[in-house]
C-alpha cells in the first residue's frame, strides 16, 4: 500500500522528468529563450519557435476567462443569494451535467453552432471575411467548458460567508445588492481569484474542443477573429509526424513540458490560496 | 433611494440572464447534438463496424469504436481501482497521526487531478516508446489509467472521509487489525466506490487526448492487447474531418451515441451521490 | 402603567417551516428604557428580536403574521421600506462581526450607504461614535487598520459604534456580551445604561444578573409565548406566573 501511494505521487515527478529528458535535445539546440520568443516554426529546417503557440494559448484562454468570469460570478451570486430553494435545485444539476460532457462533444457543438454563428452573424460586423474558425470560437467553447468549475468554486466560497456578517450589513439599512457589492465580494475575493487561477490552468490544457474550432494556423493572433494554434492543439495535430522529422518529437515534448510546468504552477497557487482561506475560516 | 433600488434591479436582471446562459448552455449543446445526430442514427451504427475504411467508407457503423472505448475505459477503470483503493485507504487509515504527510499527499493528488489529459497522453506515449509498444489497446489503457487514478483517489478519499471516526475506532477497539478495519470501511462505502467508478469511467470514455497517441485506431474490434483500438471520441473526430458527407453524418450520430452514454453515466452517478448522502445522516 | 411604547407588537405569530415559534405575541417595548427579554434557550427570544428589524424575513420557510408598530407604523406593511426600518434599529449580535474593511470604514459604512459622502462629516461621525463607545482613544491612531485586528471586546464596541452611526432610535442586542471577557462585558453593560437616554434598548440575555443590572423592564418568554412583563425588580423578585417563578428560582439574592 505504501509503495503504491509513493509510486502514484512520484508520478508527478516522473512525468516532469520524463518530459524534460525528452525535450532536452531541443533545449540544447535552441535555448529556452529562443524557443519561447521566436515565431519561426519550420520543423523541416529545424526551426522551432513556440511563440505563436504560446500566444494562441493565451488568446484562447484569455477570451474564455473574460467571457466566463462575469457570467459565472453573477450566476453563483444568484444561486446563493437570490434564488429560492426550488430554483436552486433546478439550476445546480444542470451546471453539474455540463461538467460531464466530453470535450470532443464540445468540439462538435463548436463546429455545428459557434462557427456558423461567428462566420455569419458576428464577424460580418467587424471584418470583411472570416471562416469562423478563430480564437474567438476557441474562447467561447472553452468558456462554456469551464462554467461548471468556476460556478462551483465561487459558490462554495460564497456559502462559507456567515449569514451574521450579511445580517450585520443588512441591519444597517443596506440593500441585498449593496451587501453583495461591499461586503460579500470583498470577503470572497481570494476565493474568486483561486477559482480563476484554477480555471485558467484547466483551460490551458484543454485539447480537442479548441483544436476543432480555432483554425490551427501557426501565426500570432492579432484579433479575436484570427485563427490561433494553442499548445495542446500543436501536440495533438502533429504527433503523427513526430518520429519522422528530426527533433520534432523533442519539440512536441517540450510543448508538453511547457504546459505541464505552467499548469503545475497555477494549480499550486490556487490550492495555496484556497487552503489559506480554509484555515482562516477554521480560526 | 430610487437609485439604490434601480441598481439592485439592474443587477438582479443581469444575474438572472447570466444564470440562464450558464445553465441553458447545457440544453443548447445537447440539443444541437441531438438535432444534428438523430437524422443519421440507425441500428447499423451500433451493430456494425465501418465498411470501406473509417475515413471514407459509406457503410457500417461504429461498433469498433464502441467496443474499443468500452475496453479502454473499462480496463483503465479496473486497473485504476486496483491502484487507487489501496492508496485511498492508506492515506486515510494508516496516516492518521501524521496530518502533514497525509495532507501533502492529498495536495499531490489534487495537482495530478489538474494535469490535462494531453500530458498524460504524451507521457503514456513516452512509456510505450520506452518499453517498445506500438499504439495499441494496451497503450491506451495505460495512458487512461494514469488519467483516472487521481479522479479515483480523490473521490474515494472523500467517500472514506465520510465514514465516521467512531466506526473505525469501534472496530479497532474490538481488536481488529488495521487491515480488517479497512475491510469494514470498504463494505460501508460500497455505493461510494460505485460512484467513483462511474465518474472515472465517464471521464475515461470521453477523453481524446490521452488515447490520441497511445491507442491507435482501427476499423476492427481489437482481439488482443497489442492491437490498435478505435475509441469513440477519436472516431467522432476522424469522421467529422472526412470530406465525405455520409461519413460526417455518421460523425454526428457517433457524437449523439457518446453523449447519451455519458449522460446516462452522469445522471446515474448524481442519483447515487444523493442516495449515498441520505444514508449517511 | 407602562410608559409610551416605542415598539408595539400586536398578535405576532411566526412559523418557521412546521414549527410555531412565536405564538400570539402582544407586547409593548417602552420608550427610552432598557428592556431585557429572558427565557430558556430555544423559546423564541432571538426570533422575537429579529422580528423587530425584519431580519427574520431572510430565514428560509418563515411565515409572519401580525403587526409590529414602530412609532405607530406597522413595519410589516407591504408598502413599508425595509431599509428605512432597519436603519432605525441597530443590531448587536452574539459574536462581533466586523465588516471586512478598516475601523474607519466600518463605522462609516452605514452613513455612506445612506448618502453621506463628505469626508469632514464622515470624520466627525466616526470620531463621535467611537468616543461614545469608548474606543476612540484606543484606535484613533490606526483608523485605517483592518477591523479584524482588534480584540473581541473592542470589535463588539466597534459594532456598536457602527450601529449608532446610522442614527437609530432603537438598539437591539442579541446576547451581545456572551462572547466577551468580564471587563469588556461590563464596559458594554455600562454603555447600555448610558445610551438609554437617547435610545430605546431591547436586549436578549440568559444571564439574569445582567438583566437585573442593566434593565428597567423584563419580558419573560417561554415556549414562544410572553409569560410575564413588568419592571425588573418585580419580575425577578416577585414573579406572578408559575413558569416565571420556576425560571428565576434561586436567583433571589
Amino acid at each position: 500500500m505504501l509503495v503504491l501511494t509513493l509510486a502514484s505521487v512520484s508520478l508527478l515527478l516522473v512525468i516532469g522528468i520524463g518530459l524534460y529528458l525528452h525535450s532536452a535535445p531541443i533545449i540544447e539546440k535552441l535555448s529556452w529563450g529562443t524557443l519561447i520568443t521566436s515565431s519561426a516554426w519550420k520543423p523541416l529546417k529545424g526551426l522551432f519557435g513556440f511563440y505563436p503557440f504560446i500566444m494562441g494559448t493565451l488568446w484562447v484562454t484569455g477570451i474564455a476567462i473574460i467571457i466566463a468570469l462575469p457570467l459565472c460570478l453573477l450566476t453563483a451570486l444568484f444561486i446563493t443569494e437570490y434564488a429560492q430553494t426550488g430554483i436552486r435545485r433546478i439550476l445546480v444539476p444542470f451546471v453539474n451535467l455540463l461538467s460531464g460532457i466530453p470535450p470532443v462533444i464540445f468540439g462538435v457543438w463548436g463546429v455545428l453552432f459557434i462557427i456558423p454563428l461567428i462566420q455569419n452573424h458576428i464577424a460580418p460586423h467587424f471584418v470583411e471575411f472570416s471562416t469562423g474558425y478563430s480564437v474567438l470560437a476557441g474562447g467561447i467553447v472553452l468558456a462554456v467548458m469551464i462554467f461548471p468549475l468556476i460556478v462551483s468554486i465561487i459558490g462554495e466560497v460564497l456559502n462559507t460567508i456567515p449569514q451574521e456578517l450579511k445580517d450585520a450589513s443588512l441591519s444597517l439599512g443596506a440593500t441585498k445588492w449593496e451587501t453583495i457589492k461591499k461586503v460579500i465580494l470583498r470577503k470572497a475575493l481570494p476565493g474568486i481569484v483561486a477559482a480563476v487561477v484554477l480555471a485558467v490552468s484547466r483551460a490551458f490544457g484543454e485539447t480537442i474542443a479548441v483544436l476543432m474550432v480555432c483554425g490551427n494556423n501557426a501565426v500570432v493572433p492579432h484579433s479575436v477573429f484570427d485563427a490561433g494554434y494553442p499548445l495542446p492543439a500543436l501536440i495533438a495535430n502533429n504527433y503523427g509526424e513526430m518520429l519522422s522529422i528530426p527533433l520534432y518529437d523533442s519539440a512536441l515534448m517540450f510543448a508538453a513540458l511547457l504546459l505541464f510546468i505552467i499548469i503545475l504552477l497555477f494549480n499550486i497557487i490556487s490550492r495555496v490560496i484556497l487552503s489559506r482561506l480554509e484555515r482562516k475560516l477554521a480560526s | 433611494m430610487i437609485r439604490r433600488k434601480a441598481e439592485e434591479w439592474f443587477f438582479k436582471i443581469l444575474m438572472i440572464l447570466a444564470a440562464i446562459i450558464v445553465c441553458g448552455s447545457f440544453f443548447l449543446i445537447v440539443g444541437t447534438i441531438f438535432a444534428k445526430g438523430i437524422p443519421y442514427m440507425n441500428l447499423d451504427m451500433l451493430t456494425k463496424t465501418p465498411g470501406g475504411g473509417f475515413y471514407i467508407g459509406k457503410e457500417g457503423g461504429i461498433l469498433n469504436a464502441i467496443i474499443g472505448s468500452l475496453y479502454v475505459a473499462g480496463g483503465a477503470t479496473v486497473l485504476g481501482l486496483f491502484i487507487s483503493v489501496p492508496v485511498a485507504i492508506f492515506i486515510n487509515m494508516y496516516m492518521n497521526g501524521k496530518k502533514f504527510l497525509s495532507d501533502s499527499l492529498r495536495v499531490a493528488f489534487d495537482v495530478l487531478f489538474g494535469i490535462p489529459s494531453i500530458v498524460y497522453g504524451a507521457f503514456g506515449f513516452l512509456i510505450m516508446v520506452y518499453f517498445g509498444f506500438r499504439a495499441s489497446l494496451l497503450g491506451g489503457i495505460i495512458a487512461v489509467t494514469l488519467l483516472v487514478i487521481p479522479i479515483l483517489v480523490r473521490t474515494l478519499d472523500e467517500v472514506i472521509g465520510t465514514v465516521p471516526q467512531e466506526l473505525s475506532d469501534a472496530a479497532l477497539s474490538l481488536g481488529a487489525t488495521r487491515w480488517e478495519m479497512a475491510k469494514v470501511v470498504l463494505r460501508q462505502i460500497k455505493p461510494g466506490i460505485f460512484t467513483a467508478v462511474l465518474l472515472s469511467f465517464g471521464r475515461a470514455i470521453g477523453d481524446v487526448a490521452s488515447v490520441l497517441f497511445t491507442a491507435g485506431f482501427s476499423d476492427n474490434i481489437p482481439t488482443s492487447l497489442h492491437e490498435p483500438a478505435a475509441t469513440l471520441p477519436l472516431a467522432i473526430f476522424f469522421q467529422l474531418s472526412s470530406p465525405v458527407e455520409e461519413v460526417q453524418g455518421r460523425g454526428y450520430a457517433s457524437a449523439l451515441i457518446l453523449t447519451i452514454i455519458v449522460l446516462i453515466i452522469t445522471v446515474l452517478s448524481e442519483i447515487l451521490i444523493k442516495k449515498f448522502s441520505k444514508h449517511k445522516s | 402603567m407602562t410608559p409610551t411604547p416605542h415598539i408595539s407588537v400586536q398578535h405576532l405569530n411566526v412559523h418557521i417551516g412546521n414549527q410555531h415559534i412565536l405564538n400570539d405575541i402582544n407586547i409593548n417595548i417602552p420608550d427610552k428604557k432598557v428592556t431585557s427579554i429572558i427565557g430558556p434557550s430555544g423559546c423564541g427570544k432571538t426570533t422575537l428580536l429579529k422580528s423587530f428589524n425584519r431580519l427574520l424575513d431572510n430565514t428560509a420557510g418563515v411565515k409572519i403574521t401580525g403587526k409590529v408598530l414602530v412609532d405607530g407604523e406597522d413595519i410589516y406593511d407591504p408598502k413599508a421600506e425595509i431599509t428605512h426600518i432597519r436603519k432605525k434599529m441597530g443590531l448587536l449580535s452574539q459574536r462581533p462581526y466586523p465588516l471586512p474593511m478598516s475601523i474607519y470604514d466600518n463605522v462609516a459604512y452605514g452613513p455612506r450607504i445612506h448618502g453621506i459622502k463628505k469626508k469632514q462629516i464622515l470624520d466627525q461621525l466616526v470620531e463621535e461614535q467611537l468616543k461614545a463607545t469608548g474606543l476612540w482613544n484606543e484606535v484613533k491612531d490606526r483608523l485605517n487598520a483592518s477591523a479584524n485586528r482588534l480584540s473581541i471586546g473592542q470589535q463588539q464596541r466597534l459594532c456598536l459604534a457602527r450601529g449608532l452611526a446610522v442614527n437609530p432610535e432603537i438598539i437591539l442586542g442579541d446576547e451581545s456580551t456572551s462572547a466577551l471577557d468580564p471587563v469588556s462585558t461590563s464596559i458594554i453593560e455600562d454603555l447600555f445604561i448610558n445610551l438609554k437616554e437617547k435610545y430605546s434598548i431591547v436586549l436578549v440575555t440568559h444571564i439574569l444578573r445582567q438583566a437585573r443590572r442593566v434593565s428597567d423592564y423584563i419580558i419573560f418568554v417561554y415556549g414562544g409565548k410572553v409569560i410575564e412583563f413588568g419592571p425588573t425588580e418585580e419580575v425577578l423578585l416577585n414573579p406572578q406566573a408559575e413558569l416565571t417563578k420556576e425560571y428565576v428560582k434561586g436567583f433571589i439574592s
